[in-house]
């Protein structure tokens, strides 16, 4: 069935799609409409599911930890502050391997005050143990919500995961979508059948403390598990693929790679401008390519590599900037690149924040001088895109 | 009444050995004590069973579960006791007093 949605919207079908028990909701700006349609889907009826209006986002991520010690299937959302607000419960949840799924919309981080979109709220829990996937349009945040419940409960990965649309371009860009059948969604996905859970039968002790003698190997159990996640992510989107007709190559898609000499690595919704101007520039004869980095956690190191490895130069566009050194996208980029015998040279772009549009212009420009560099022209390694003032 | 045999009883605590012998994240049976934590005090409740009247009021309060009743009215776990005060705090009749380790 076609439906003409939100992204917002979108992930409100997918939420009710999934059949989460407990949705514990927090209202902050570009997330509300997320919210509201689902406690509308309460309210109607066609949700079967308890709405919990909590007093935080603190409190609305420790209801959603609440929901899953019970071994029942939680939904949250948030943005901004209130992912930051959610913080020190995030890394209670992926300790305890809750298997919550939460829709984070990229929003900036204040002061300056801006309810406006750039992706520094997500990527500064990136070490919170949670899976963080980036969706470039309505589709592929509904299909990213069934499967996300899908990649988290499963026992060899159980860990939280996030899914982050980018705040306003896509949360409140209203695109057609197909919205998936119940019956066909219930067969993809079955009921949670967590171990992680209270159970009156075998009484469980829950988020103990340990002593130094005990601790780490939790934490290498935790690390073992994201790493888990890779193979399970490949999996789970190929049997979505299958049943739904729509696959979004795991945890990095490539466009348009396989000659390029060079590309252009981009996170979000900025990836569907981006490949207007890689077709515009394949029609004047330049071998460029595009790389979507979907999942920065667990991060895609081995497929990044092999994906790179016949390029010469490299440019990563972010929407955010870690002060001080560089963008925290690209530095994860290059830590995987490092590792290859002949790497690019590689090149990071910084721009997008507090909601500055990103255009096709400034795109090709950026590509313009990827093309420069490889040809030999010198170009500063981490550079701001579109600055409006003279530095 | 033997109220030893009412407490619950304790998982022998195996030190694991091979990562698989540790829990999926924090979750493990019920019952189980790793470490003592007697450690921690630096004030132990010593209480008078001269003036205790046993109203249980202490047993009630203790954030650690480790009063127990005992015939001799009420009893301390001290090898959990992590010597908050919260039990002579609520005492009504002011039998718990609080010791400085190593000075009862």
């Amino acid at each position: 069935m076609k439906k003409f949605v939100s992204g917002d919207e979108a992930v409100a079908m997918g939420v009710r799609l999934a059949r989460p028990h407990v949705i514990s909701a927090y209202p902050i700006t570009p997330q509300t409409i997320v919210v509201e349609r689902l406690s509308e889907m309460v309210e109607d009826k066609s949700l079967k599911a308890e709405f919990l209006h909590v007093e935080s986002e603190h409190s609305a991520m420790a209801a959603a930890m609440g929901v899953s010690s019970v071994g029942a299937r939680a939904f949250t959302a948030t943005s901004s502050q209130g992912l930051l607000y959610m913080s020190e419960v995030m890394h209670y949840v992926s300790g305890a391997r809750f298997p919550i799924v939460m829709m984070n919309a990229n929003r900036s981080i204040a002061v300056p005050w801006s309810i406006y979109g750039d992706q520094r709220d997500s990527l500064s829990q990136l070490d919170s143990g949670w899976i963080q996937v980036y969706v470039e349009d309505a589709q592929e945040a509904l299909d990213m919500i069934i499967q996300a419940y899908k990649i988290a409960e499963n026992k060899d990965v159980l860990t939280p995961m996030m899914v982050n649309l980018d705040g306003f371009v896509l949360t409140h860009t209203y695109e057609l979508i197909n919205l998936p059948n119940q019956e066909k969604v219930d067969e993809f996905l079955p009921p949670i059948d967590s171990i992680v859970k209270m159970d009156i039968n075998d009484p469980k002790s829950l988020c103990f403390s340990t002593s130094p003698e005990h601790n780490m190997e939790f934490k290498y159990k935790q690390h073992v598990a994201m790493l888990n996640a890779k193979k399970v992510i490949e999996e789970v989107d190929k049997e979505y693929g299958d049943m739904f007709g729509r696959y979004y190559d795991g945890l990095i898609e490539e466009y348009k790679t396989t000659d390029a000499e060079v590309l252009l690595l981009t996170v979000g919704s900025i990836t569907g401008t981006a490949r207007v101007v890689i077709d515009k520039l394949r029609k004047n004869g330049q071998k460029v390519g595009l790389i979507k980095l979907r999942y920065l956690r667990p991060f895609p190191e081995e497929e990044l590599q092999k994906i790179s490895s016949k390029a010469k130069v490299l440019g990563v566009l972010e929407k955010d900037v870690s002060f001080g050194y560089e963008g925290t996208v690209f530095t994860n980029v290059s830590s995987a690149l490092s590792k290859l015998e002949n790497q690019p040279q590689i090149y990071n772009f910084l721009g997008g924040m507090g909601g500055r549009d990103i255009s096709k212009e400034d795109i090709e420009d950026i590509i313009l001088k990827l093309i420069d560099a490889h040809n030999g022209k010198k170009i500063d390694r981490v550079q701001f895109v579109n600055l409006k003032a003279r530095v | 009444m033997n109220y030893k045999e009412n407490r619950p009883k304790i998982i022998e605590f195996k030190n694991p050995e091979h990562i698989d012998d540790f829990p999926v994240g924090t979750t493990v049976p019920s019952g189980q004590l790793v470490k003592k934590n007697s450690g921690w005090r630096t004030f132990k409740p010593v209480i008078n069973k001269d003036v205790c009247v046993n109203c249980l009021n202490c047993y009630i309060f203790c954030p650690d579960g480790v009063i127990y009743k005992s015939e001799n009215k009420v009893d301390v776990d001290y090898d959990f006791c992590k010597g908050c005060g919260v039990c002579a705090n609520e005492c009504r009749v002011n039998a718990i007093t609080m010791v400085k380790e190593g000075e009862e």
